[in-house]
């Protein structure tokens, strides 16, 4: 076991864990960050993406170990409660979901898509996220939805604000 | 009394792009999905599964994972009793289909790689894994029943003690089932004085890989077993629940809760749900399983997988006088829940859209020593679609006419509807040619062409391609008494139940499971529309046994058009009893009750009530009529009497680099006619959607497995979902002509564009490259076989794929390469 101390979501939490544990299953076991999914064994699917100090990372290929002493921000975290995140509201706007499963990793990765490159062409949004697999929406609307997110100017996550006691 | 609330805007609400309900839950991460749920004392299940594709198992040493840390139990095929139940086959499309025992964990032999041995029960999931691995397992390999055509001649039997591995043969003939002439006769009339085209397909196997793996959690504990399952039929699932293990189905309730995509893959009754069930039972506690993926592409039903041969008849000038269909098609290791059935669905489309007068249809179905098979998007309907549209491009060819001028010739005219079709169905609405000249205006079809031929001419080595499909489908299961005379295990109907609550809101039940198609969306449109309240104040409540006690779920396309007519008729109900007590309210006659957009009012007056004051009447019910029951609340079970025929034309354009044998999507147009339309953004996305599915067939997937058996694409690495750099943005039109089927005048869309595409984007792969010589290339059509098809001016694609079916040719990875999608993901 190994101590480890983090942020997450703006909360400060610190957990005993298997140094073998996963950040995703970290998040999902320990935290109850169930926003955060896991679709996939081999780093395929972008399902699990979350943020690791304010790049997207895929949280089934880092180890909780790893994140000690960073700051990590989920689908949770990205917006205040009650609020929603420009790429969340474009989402919902471009009908960029159907199932869902895939959103929550999706919305990050096209939020540090963004934040890389704020006015992206059709052909660099599509291959900014090539590392996230939808099986619903066929990539149409998801491609809408990060067109419109970069129209209305949305660059950075917003810190969040959330207290979590952990 | 007259009415104290504002009547409700009446701007209606079908139609209308009203953004999804669902949304809010999922784009911020408060979903309910399966794997979520955590109960106290939960404990976690993991399975050991079978690495032969067939083989004797021997002797199971469990003691040392027995003796593992936390680990609660280890159980194996030789421990489950009766109260374990078995796997069902809901559809014996013959009475002397042949089918082997599905028990959830086979006793003595396995016959699929991935086939569970032994599951192990610890505290956590992590425990319960590593426990796995030290299940010794002894195997003695048997040989395997793995290529479908010898599997049909029975040289290696899947399960030796059936004696065969031809579990049913399905024939239609119109000959002999009145609805056409004699197909042999048209055949032996071309081959001496008319046109006539044979050809073999191969529909290959293919990975349902919805997005969220499957789960599982039982809880045992309370009055009522409870089951949650990542399924898209909980209604169906308690049913056989019942049915084979011993509880009687009121102690059982089953909730489907946020279930991420399904394509037909969660149609399905498990033997993880089966193991998990029966598990919880001897320890007393909750328990979770939830696969990983590489266990959901081995083990989770796979679709398609036929061979098709096929011969079209037709007159010198193009009018087909007859289409002969024999297909294989292989079961897998199982007949699944529908199982045989998927390919029947089939049956009846491969005349599609035209004016056949023959036609024969003839199915074996087969046992193989693979992973089951069932529905897949579409089931049995893109295999057929994909058949006759590969045909008609054909015959095409064979006359020298533009491809659509061909199905033209052929097809039924708008003014022929309603039509009986040589496969027995009566068409209710369609316009063909409509629908055609509204896709080649917006595809730029002439130009296109143009450009085509220029290219031809001066030779360059990217070639562009054009590829048709025009296409129908039968949807919206039910007919119960069709389905019954294709001996179906079940009806077709669904239900629904309106509760007008004191408050002026309103609860619907739905016995239809979305699991992403956004029911509570378009369901909350049409009854707000049909009660004339707010479409914020209706909740659509679904999946769980306990709330929608009655139904049969969401699958072929039936939601909208059984489940959608349901609530209609819920809803008229819930007016006509709201009648005798607005009247009384009103003190008028109740045949002079009228209701308009949520108000009950007196004909040719203005007095009026609104349904709302009429709910919270009928449940104070201080001052009702005599003899009227206090409540508006009411419930529908809906049966059509017909399915309902959505179709469509679609173009694609391909450039094919001929030097690489690289396929680029360069257009992609459709224009569909699916009726009155409740969502066109929800529409629209369905399209998408399965207008993916459709060219991820064409092009990029395929389940391979070695010659052993064992399957290669069983990772995302290998297993090739398109990802969005892998294709374009499409061209999404419609076309109306209203369903006379229903009332809402609607047709299925969830199948439509994966049933659609699939021959479009060969079609254009054939059409670039079809000056080389080429007439055919197998699915999917990776850079790999379009360059061999090249090369060779052949069906360069009729070796197996090695490896991965690779969508990319990169010289670097060479020809068994693999793209590696984890590059540019952000780590
Ligand atoms: S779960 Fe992390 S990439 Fe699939
Ligand atoms: S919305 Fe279902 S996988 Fe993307």
């Amino acid at each position: 076991m190994a101590r480890i101390e983090l942020t997450v979501d703006g909360a400060q939490v610190s957990d005993d864990v298997e140094p073998r544990m996963l950040l995703v299953q970290y998040l999902r076991e320990k935290l109850g960050k169930t926003g955060t999914v896991i679709g996939c064994d081999t780093s395929n699917c972008g399902a699990c993406t979350v943020h690791l100090d304010g790049r997207s990372v895929k949280s089934c290929n880092v180890l909780a170990v790893q994140a000690n002493g960073h700051e990590v921000t989920t689908i949770e975290g990205l917006a205040e409660p009650g609020s929603l995140h420009a790429m969340q509201e474009a989402f919902h706007e471009c009908h960029a979901l159907q199932c869902g499963f895939c959103t929550p990793g999706m919305i990050m990765q096209s939020v540090d898509l963004l934040n890389d490159n704020p006015n992206p062409s059709e052909d660099e949004i599509r291959n900014g996220l090539e590392g996230n697999l939808c099986r619903c929406t066929g990539y149409h609307n998801i491609v809408r939805a990060v067109q419109a997110a970069a129209a209305a100017g949305a660059t950075t996550a917003q810190p969040a604000a959330e207290k979590v006691e952990a | 009394m007259t009415a104290t609330q504002d009547a409700p805007a009446s701007v209606t609400e079908i139609g209308r792009d009203r953004r999804r309900k669902e949304d809010q839950r999922l784009i911020t991460g408060r979903t309910r999905w399966t794997d979520n749920i955590q109960l106290p004392g939960m404990l976690h299940m993991a399975m050991v599964r079978s690495p032969f594709a067939h083989a004797k198992i021997t002797a199971i040493d469990t003691s040392a994972a027995k003796a593992a840390t936390n680990v609660v139990a280890v159980y194996t095929g030789k421990d489950l009793d009766e109260s374990a139940g078995v796997l069902i086959n809901a559809w014996a499309i013959t009475t002397d289909q042949v089918a082997p025992d599905h028990p959830p964990i086979p006793a003595d032999r396995v016959s699929f790689a991935g086939e569970i041995v032994a599951v192990v029960v610890a505290r956590t999931p992590a425990e319960a894994r590593d426990a796995a691995e030290l299940v010794d397992v002894d195997y003695e390999e048997l040989p395997a029943a793995l290529d479908l055509k010898e599997a049909a001649e029975d040289k290696v039997l899947a399960h030796p003690d059936l004696g065969t591995n031809k579990s049913a043969l399905w024939v239609f003939d119109s000959g002999e089932a009145g609805t056409g002439g004699n197909v042999e006769d048209a055949i032996s009339k071309a081959r001496t004085d008319g046109i006539l085209i044979e050809r073999e397909y191969r529909q290959q196997r293919l990975i349902p890989a919805f997005m969220e793996p499957r789960s599982v959690v039982v809880d045992p504990t309370g009055e009522q077993l409870t089951m949650w399952s990542a399924t898209q039929i909980p209604h169906i699932l308690r049913f056989a629940l019942a049915a084979t293990t011993g509880v009687p189905e009121s102690k059982i309730r089953v909730i489907a809760p946020d279930v991420g995509g399904g394509f037909g893959g969660k149609l399905q009754v498990t033997p993880e749900e089966w193991t998990a069930w029966w598990v919880a039972r001897q320890v007393h506690k909750p328990v979770k399983y939830t696969e990983t993926r590489s266990e959901s592409l081995m083990a989770a039903h796979h679709g398609r997988d036929q061979w098709q041969k096929l011969t079209l008849a037709a007159e010198k000038d193009g009018s087909v006088t007859g289409l002969k269909v024999e297909l294989l098609a292989d079961l897998g290791s199982h007949v699944a829940i529908v199982g045989g059935g998927v390919p029947v669905l089939g049956a009846f489309m491969f005349n599609s859209i035209y004016k056949f007068p023959a036609y024969h249809f003839a199915c074996q179905t087969v046992l193989t020593n693979k992973t089951w098979t069932d529905a897949y998007r579409g089931a049995g309907r893109p295999e057929a679609t994909y058949a006759i549209e590969r045909l008609m491009d054909e015959l095409a060819v064979e006359l020298g006419v533009d491809p659509l001028e061909v199905r033209e010739k052929n097809w039924i005219k708008h003014e022929e509807f309603p039509f009986t079709t040589v496969a027995g169905l009566e068409y209710d609405s369609g316009n063909y040619e409509e629908a055609t000249a509204k896709a080649k205006a917006n595809f730029g079809y002439d130009e296109l062409r143009a450009e085509q031929k220029r290219r031809r001419d001066e030779n360059d080595p990217v070639q562009l391609g054009i590829g048709v499909s025009t296409f129908t489908e039968m949807c919206g299961l039910a007919p119960s008494r069709v389905l019954g005379q294709l001996n179906y295990g079940a009806g077709g109907w669904e239900h629904a139940s309106v509760r007008m609550l004191p408050t002026g809101t309103v609860e619907v039940v739905t016995g239809a499971s979305a699991h992403g198609q956004g029911h509570e969306t378009a369901f909350s449109q049409i009854v707000a529309d049909r009660l004339g309240v707010r479409f914020e104040d209706v909740e659509i409540l679904h999946g769980d046994t306990q709330v929608s006690h009655k139904g049969l779920d969401t699958y072929g396309s039936r939601s909208l058009v059984v489940g959608g007519e349901a609530l209609v008729k819920a809803a008229d109900k819930v007016i006509e009893k709201a009648k005798p007590i607005a009247a009384h309210m009103l003190e008028a006659n109740v045949d002079d009750i009228e209701f308009k957009e949520g108000r009950l009012g007196v004909r040719g007056t203005d007095q009026g009530v609104a349904l709302a004051e009429v709910a919270m009447a009928a449940f104070a019910a201080h001052d009702l009529p005599d003899g009227v029951e206090p409540t508006l609340d009411s419930d529908a079970t809906y049966d059509p009497v017909n399915f309902n025929f959505p179709h469509g034309t679609h173009l694609c354009a391909v450039e094919v680099d001929t030097e690489t044998g690289q396929v680029k999507m360069r257009k992609y147009t459709c224009v569909d006619d699916i009726g009155n339309v409740i969502n066109p953004l929800i529409v629209a996305g369905q399209v998408h959607g399965g207008l993916m599915q459709g060219i991820a067939q064409a092009l990029f997937e395929e389940a391979v497995h070695d010659e052993s058996g064992t399957l290669v694409s069983a990772s995302f690495v290998d297993y090739l979902v398109p990802t969005a750099a892998d294709t374009i943005s499409f061209d999404v039109d419609h076309n109306t002509t209203p369903s006379l089927t229903n009332t809402l005048g609607t047709k299925g869309v969830g199948e439509a564009g994966t049933i659609a595409s699939t021959p479009a984007v060969v079609n254009a792969v054939v059409d670039a490259v079809r000056a080389f010589g080429v007439s055919d290339i197998q699915m999917p059509c990776t850079p790999e076989r379009v360059w061999r098809a090249i090369h060779a001016g052949d069906a360069g694609g009729a070796d197996p794929t090695t490896g991965g079916a690779a969508p990319h040719f990169d010289e670097s990875t060479g020809h068994e390469g693999q793209t590696d999608r984890t590059d540019g993901a952000g780590q």
